[in-house]
């Protein structure tokens, strides 16, 4: 079997068509697009093209769109640079336990620079309850970030009501919408969403380039400090290849939206009602509606997710896994515990998120191999031991 | 991050192709140590004759690659053994016969040592023997887990 890749929500593969208009601005449109030169201008113009095609995607204007180098520098510019220009209204920020660490660790750098942070909890399901967040926000409260939808478990947040919400009590609402752009049709303006971090290469773009929507009227200090780039908001010389690229990518991934959507739902649910019929003790982890068409995580209880992941990576099978084993700690996904999995459970979690390209074959063969390799590891746990012998 | 690419052949050996698992069945001694909530947790069952030779020894390891492959060499190196020469078997004296371990899995070999322990450890009080220079082990795994 060729590699069957099922870790998209980690990265995913360019599509050819983004690879192909993005060439020409890496070979011979080689200008600076700040420059002044007529040989500049043609990049300059597809650029602005760029954004157009995005704000467009969005419900924004373009000049509510600035460019960065991915989702992490995104969420670090909405947050910080927020918080700077806030303070001296007030110094809490609301985000969630579950966000992507871009947040949570950007929230404990301020932390320790004199901000307040509410971290919400979520259901076991991922969600959160925006009333939990309404009774959260104070007189001081300047910002809330809420992801658009979690990168683990693929749970889909109420960010129109959280927004609404938010706008009610004069908070500014950022979320963080590096799994959802351009897997989910997103408005600004219907959803509440005053800032949006989103990346180019989650939605077969090229890596190394990100977007934050700012909206008209919102106050945002700078990240990156350096030329007028970006109507001054953005330092560093405009990434012309990766922002044509970007564009293209937004392009498709409309365009194919909902055939994308009903393809990898079909696709995903055969995985988990085989998986979840097929293997015992499998906990199948966020929620069973409001989530990503092509997100599944599992907990296999008795076995630990770093010797599942090398076994499938020896079949050919590339995806994830929310054990410590493979983040360096002791403890496991901040996510899978916030939902309120024990450690051991925890520990044994894995998440498949499929593409469009995806085969009904590939499933197919990922279930048999899954069922092999658990029974293996199963056979190797003394917790299974322990448990079996109990039941007896 | 570990990565698979961190991991020696030796270790991907064992943990593709792990020696001894299983069960003793009426073991002369039995040792589990770790911590499910860590995420690793080590069984080591030792079969020992009258003369005090370990003659078989299997192991059960909840855990990642690395625990894996350390226990099942450490039930590599623990068989053929008396069991003064089966205590003096290190983590250190594990991780070089796997040709050693990421930085971040030195931990698994530690378990395995103290497997090793824990099992001599209730082979001597079974038998009402001293064992010098062995300590008890530490219990810290969970008895139960709940379903």
């Amino acid at each position: 079997m060729e590699r069957i890749y099922l870790d998209n929500a980690a990265t995913t593969k360019i599509d050819k068509e983004v690879f192909e208009v993005m060439k020409p601005y890496l070979l011979e449109e080689y200008a600076n697009p700040s420059s002044a030169y007529m040989f500049a201008g043609k990049t300059h113009d597809k650029v602005e093209d760029a954004r157009r095609v995005i704000a467009d995607s969005i419900g924004a204007k373009s000049k509510e769109i600035f460019f960065t180098s991915g989702g992490s520098e995104s969420d670090n510019w909405a947050i910080k640079g927020v918080a700077d220009a806030l303070s001296s209204k007030g110094k809490h920020i609301i985000t969630t336990k579950i966000e992507h660490h871009a947040v949570l660790h950007t929230c404990e750098f301020l932390e320790k620079h004199g901000y307040e942070v509410t971290y919400l909890p979520v259901d076991e399901n991922g969600l959160v309850n925006p009333s939990d967040f309404e009774a959260a926000i104070r007189q001081d409260t300047i910002l809330a970030s809420i992801m658009f939808a979690n990168n683990e478990i693929g749970t889909i947040e109420p960010i129109a009501e959280l927004g609404k919400i938010a706008h009610e009590h004069g908070v500014v609402f950022h979320t963080d919408a590096v799994q959802a752009f351009g897997h989910i049709k997103i408005n600004v303006d219907e959803m509440n969403i005053d800032l949006l971090s989103a990346s180019a290469h989650k939605l077969n773009g090229p890596k190394g380039v990100g977007l934050l929507y700012i909206r008209t009227g919102i106050r945002i200090s700078s990240l990156i400090h350096g030329g007028s780039q970006e109507r001054g908001q953005r330092a560093g010389t405009t990434n012309a290849a990766g922002i044509i690229g970007f564009g293209k990518a937004v392009e498709i991934a409309n365009e194919r939206l909902n055939e994308t959507r009903e393809y990898e739902t079909k696709l995903r649910n055969r995985l988990v009602d085989r998986v979840t019929s097929e293997i015992p003790y499998v906990k199948y982890n966020g929620d069973p509606k409001r989530r990503l068409s092509n997100n599944a995580n599992f907990s296999f209880r008795f076995i630990e997710g770093e010797s599942l992941l090398i076994l499938l990576d020896q079949k050919n099978i590339c995806a994830s896994s929310g054990s410590a084993c493979t983040s360096g700690s002791l403890d496991p996904s901040h996510v899978l515990l916030a939902i309120g999995l024990p450690h051991e459970i925890a520990h044994g979690s894995i998440r498949f998120t499929l593409s469009h390209e995806t085969t009904e074959e590939e499933i197919d063969y990922t279930v048999e191999t899954l069922k092999k390799i658990v029974e293996t590891l199963r056979n190797m746990s003394p917790l299974y031991e322990d448990f079996v012998k109990s039941i007896k | 991050m570990s990565q698979v690419t961190e991991y020696s052949e030796k270790v991907m050996d064992h943990f593709s192709n792990p020696r001894n698992v299983g069960e003793i069945e009426n073991p002369s001694g039995v040792g589990t140590v770790g911590n499910a909530k860590c995420g690793d947790i080590m069984r080591i069952y030792l079969d020992i004759d009258e003369n005090q030779i370990v003659q078989d020894a299997k192991f059960k390891t909840f855990g990642c690659g690395a625990a894996v492959a350390t226990s099942s060499m450490a039930t590599e190196l623990v068989k053929g053994k008396s069991v003064n020469e089966a205590l003096k078997i290190t983590n250190k004296a594990v991780m070089e016969a796997l040709d050693g371990l990421p930085p971040v899995k030195v931990h698994c070999s530690l378990l395995a040592e103290e497997a090793i322990h824990a099992a001599l450890w209730d082979y001597a009080e079974k038998n009402g023997i001293t064992i010098e220079g062995l300590e008890p082990p530490v219990k810290d795994i969970e008895e139960k887990v709940e379903v």
